[in-house]
């Protein structure tokens, strides 16, 4: 029921929003002719925009605290995610992820090129994402240069191609170790460190590895970066770049679900407990014969191992590498990624990456307004799904624990 | 009588303030000792002294295990370490894993018993297995001893106050000490659940073979429990004794009542 209240306050935020917007959206000014244009038409157009926006946040707000309420009293029968019940069931299950498998083969058949080459970018970013899961949601350790040891996996190859002639299957794991080794490297510093002091901390370690390239003139070719850097061999057989990028898809997708198989087992396992616990409380964690230092080192060195690896795919896929790829902003998209997918929910960060990295490739139409529906879209998450698109799937691996004492 | 624990001469500074000064405590084996005294007279910070939270400014830990004969220095040990010594401890102030279920937590107490790592956990080889699964039937039996058995699915987040209590206690005991360390157990339990608490404390020390440190405000519970008696105020102890020697010991009365005025 619409009561006078909110039909008041609903008045009140278009009022608000249209004295917001007055100076962009109301006044222009036209230097040529030396006038000042007024657009009251906007002014109509935001007023009832914002009116009609409130009401419909206004129920959403209120469906929100009924939510609560129930929790409160007991009804819970909606806390395990929608996905996840569904997920539990085998009748679903198993025809969705044959349906999911088949599509996943057939991909590159049935779309174009240049769709195939947006999944691979994809893919990637579903690797990062799952690399800096570990990291941020599994350990709880905020780290906001993680794009350095992305930037460290495709240098890697980037390099040793350039001088060696190392070939992208040798590259693959020597990316990997050298990225784990960077890891630690970061690690061992920042033992000490949490929070906004952490993050702070790695952001300055990500912004040096990307200095450090862009002027390292003789190590890295700076700005210019390196160019025909060799895509992905077969046995020797020379592909087209056509034949190359559907190679390349499959590779990203064995990557991927070799990622997903690692980290799956990883988060159900004592090294994976140890991360949450940490996550939970330090002292605590420490208190209960946890070593905190190889925990947290062991967190970075993986995800570094992950962000590297999917480095070396970047390399191989772009044929070209410069510090430009690499920059602050990528490290905040791969962290949005992991945020609003779920941290610490495997499938979460997958549907994460894939809305965030899909998204602006097929609204290009809308690109100009890419940035603001991304703030927007992240805002309203925080606000109605904290827990991310699917959140924490941990629930699902207890009810296995218990299953295992009762056969006992 | 064989002691487990014993504490010499310590001190402990914060800047310019002395936390501790010159304390002696022991601890025999299969005893419940307590440490009582004052709010602010250390005895958290002693706890955190034994336990390598802090490392102490002067003085010694000394543990002994059975089947060594000699004392085992633990002072300057990372709390993780005393862990795996076989000291385990609770926290005044509840300090569980809140978004962990009840069973996890009690596994992440058995984490130091446990050897998978990485590539381990990754294969799941035949070894990492059969730990994994006799982890989670150990801590489904310590839940069941504790009493807590009904909760293993539930978040701790959810459990009810004086259940997140004992879950501190099955997660001490998961990590196989000789001696546990209570700090407040009955802070803010119903007389009914202090009887419980009372009655688990005590058969944790009979059918484990635990020896217990702990922590008390709560004076019936102290009287009812313990073998001896210890008292700190200001860092320093001013007496021990058995809980009929505390009760009657001037020096206690006066620190916790203030000292009669001649009229």
């Amino acid at each position: 029921m619409i009561t006078f209240d909110e039909i008041k306050k609903a008045f009140l935020v278009s009022i608000w929003f249209m004295f917001l917007t007055f100076p962009i959206m109301v006044i222009r000014v036209n230097p040529v002719e030396h006038i000042v244009e007024w657009r009251w038409k906007n002014m109509l157009v935001v007023g009832i925009g914002s009116f009609l926006l409130s009401f419909v946040w206004n129920y959403l707000m209120k469906r929100k605290e009924l939510g609560f309420k129930k929790a409160e009293s007991g009804e819970e029968t909606g806390t395990i995610p929608l996905v996840q019940r569904i997920l539990g069931e085998k009748k679903i299950y198993i025809p969705a992820l044959v349906v999911a498998g088949i599509f996943t083969i057939a991909f590159p058949f049935i779309f174009s090129l240049y769709q195939t080459n947006i999944m691979v970018s994809a893919l990637i970013y579903v690797m990062l994402g799952l690399g800096l899961n570990i990291v941020v949601g599994l350990a709880g350790l905020l780290d906001l240069g993680y794009v350095a040891f992305y930037a460290v996996g495709a240098y890697a190859y980037a390099l040793l191609n350039y001088h060696f002639g190392i070939s992208f299957w040798i590259a693959l794991p020597i990316g990997g170790l050298l990225g784990a080794t960077f890891g630690i490297l970061l690690g061992f510093p920042v033992l000490r460190l949490r929070g906004d002091y952490l993050a702070i901390v790695t952001l300055g370690f990500g912004e040096i590895i990307r200095i450090i390239l862009e002027n390292w003139n003789e190590f890295s070719f700076g700005p210019s970066g390196i160019a025909n850097i060799p895509r992905p061999s077969l046995f020797g057989i020379n592909l087209s770049v056509h034949e190359s990028t559907i190679y390349i898809y499959y590779i990203m997708i064995a990557l991927c679900l070799f990622t997903v198989f690692v980290v799956n087992r990883l988060q159900d396992s004592r090294i994976g407990r140890a991360w949450i616990a940490l996550r939970e409380d330090e002292v605590a964690c420490q208190a209960m014969g946890i070593d905190k230092t190889k925990t947290k080192l062991t967190a970075f060195s993986l995800g570094a191992t992950w962000a590297s690896m999917a480095g070396v795919m970047f390399a191989a896929k772009t044929t070209f590498v410069n510090p430009a790829s690499f920059t602050i902003w990528e490290s905040i998209i791969i962290l949005c990624i992991v945020v609003l997918g779920g941290m610490g929910s495997i499938i979460g960060v997958i549907a994460g990456a894939l809305v965030l990295i899909l998204m602006p490739e097929y609204l290009r139409a809308f690109s100009e307004y890419r940035m603001l529906a991304f703030g927007v879209l992240l805002v309203v998450m925080m606000i109605f799904r904290p827990g991310g698109i699917i959140p924490n799937v941990r629930r699902v691996y207890t009810f296995q624990g218990v299953k295992n004492t009762d056969k006992s | 009588m064989e002691p487990v624990l014993k504490v010499q001469n310590l001190g402990m500074n914060f800047g310019g303030l002395r936390a501790l000064d010159d304390l002696d405590l022991d601890v025999g084996r299969n005893e419940i000792v307590a440490l009582i005294g004052p709010n602010g007279a250390g005895k958290t910070t002693f706890f955190n002294c034994i336990t390598g939270i802090y490392p102490p400014t002067d003085g010694d830990v000394l543990i002994f295990t059975q089947g060594r004969d000699s004392a085992e220095r633990i002072n300057g040990l990372k709390p993780n370490k005393v862990t795996e010594k076989g000291l385990a401890r609770t926290f005044q102030n509840i300090r569980l894993f809140l978004n962990m279920t009840v069973l996890e937590n009690v596994m992440i107490g058995r984490h130091c018993r446990m050897h998978a790592g990485v590539l381990g956990a990754a294969l799941r080889g035949g070894s990492t297995m059969r730990e994994e699964k006799k982890v989670v039937e150990d801590s489904y039996a310590i839940l069941e001893k504790i009493g807590l058995a009904r909760f293993v699915n539930e978040f701790a987040k959810n459990l009810p106050y004086g259940a997140q209590r004992l879950l501190e206690i099955a997660r001490a005991m998961a990590t196989e000490p000789f001696l546990l360390l209570l700090d407040e157990p009955a802070a803010g339990m119903n007389p009914h659940e202090t009887q419980e608490l009372d009655e688990l404390i005590k058969k944790i020390r009979d059918e484990e073979g635990i020896s217990i440190l702990l922590i008390e405000h709560d004076m019936k519970l102290v009287m009812s429990l313990s073998d001896r008696i210890f008292v700190v105020d200001y860092g320093k102890k001013i007496a021990q004794g058995t809980p009929e020697e505390i009760r009657n010991n001037p020096v206690v009365i006066k620190a916790y009542l203030g000292e009669e005025v001649d009229a």
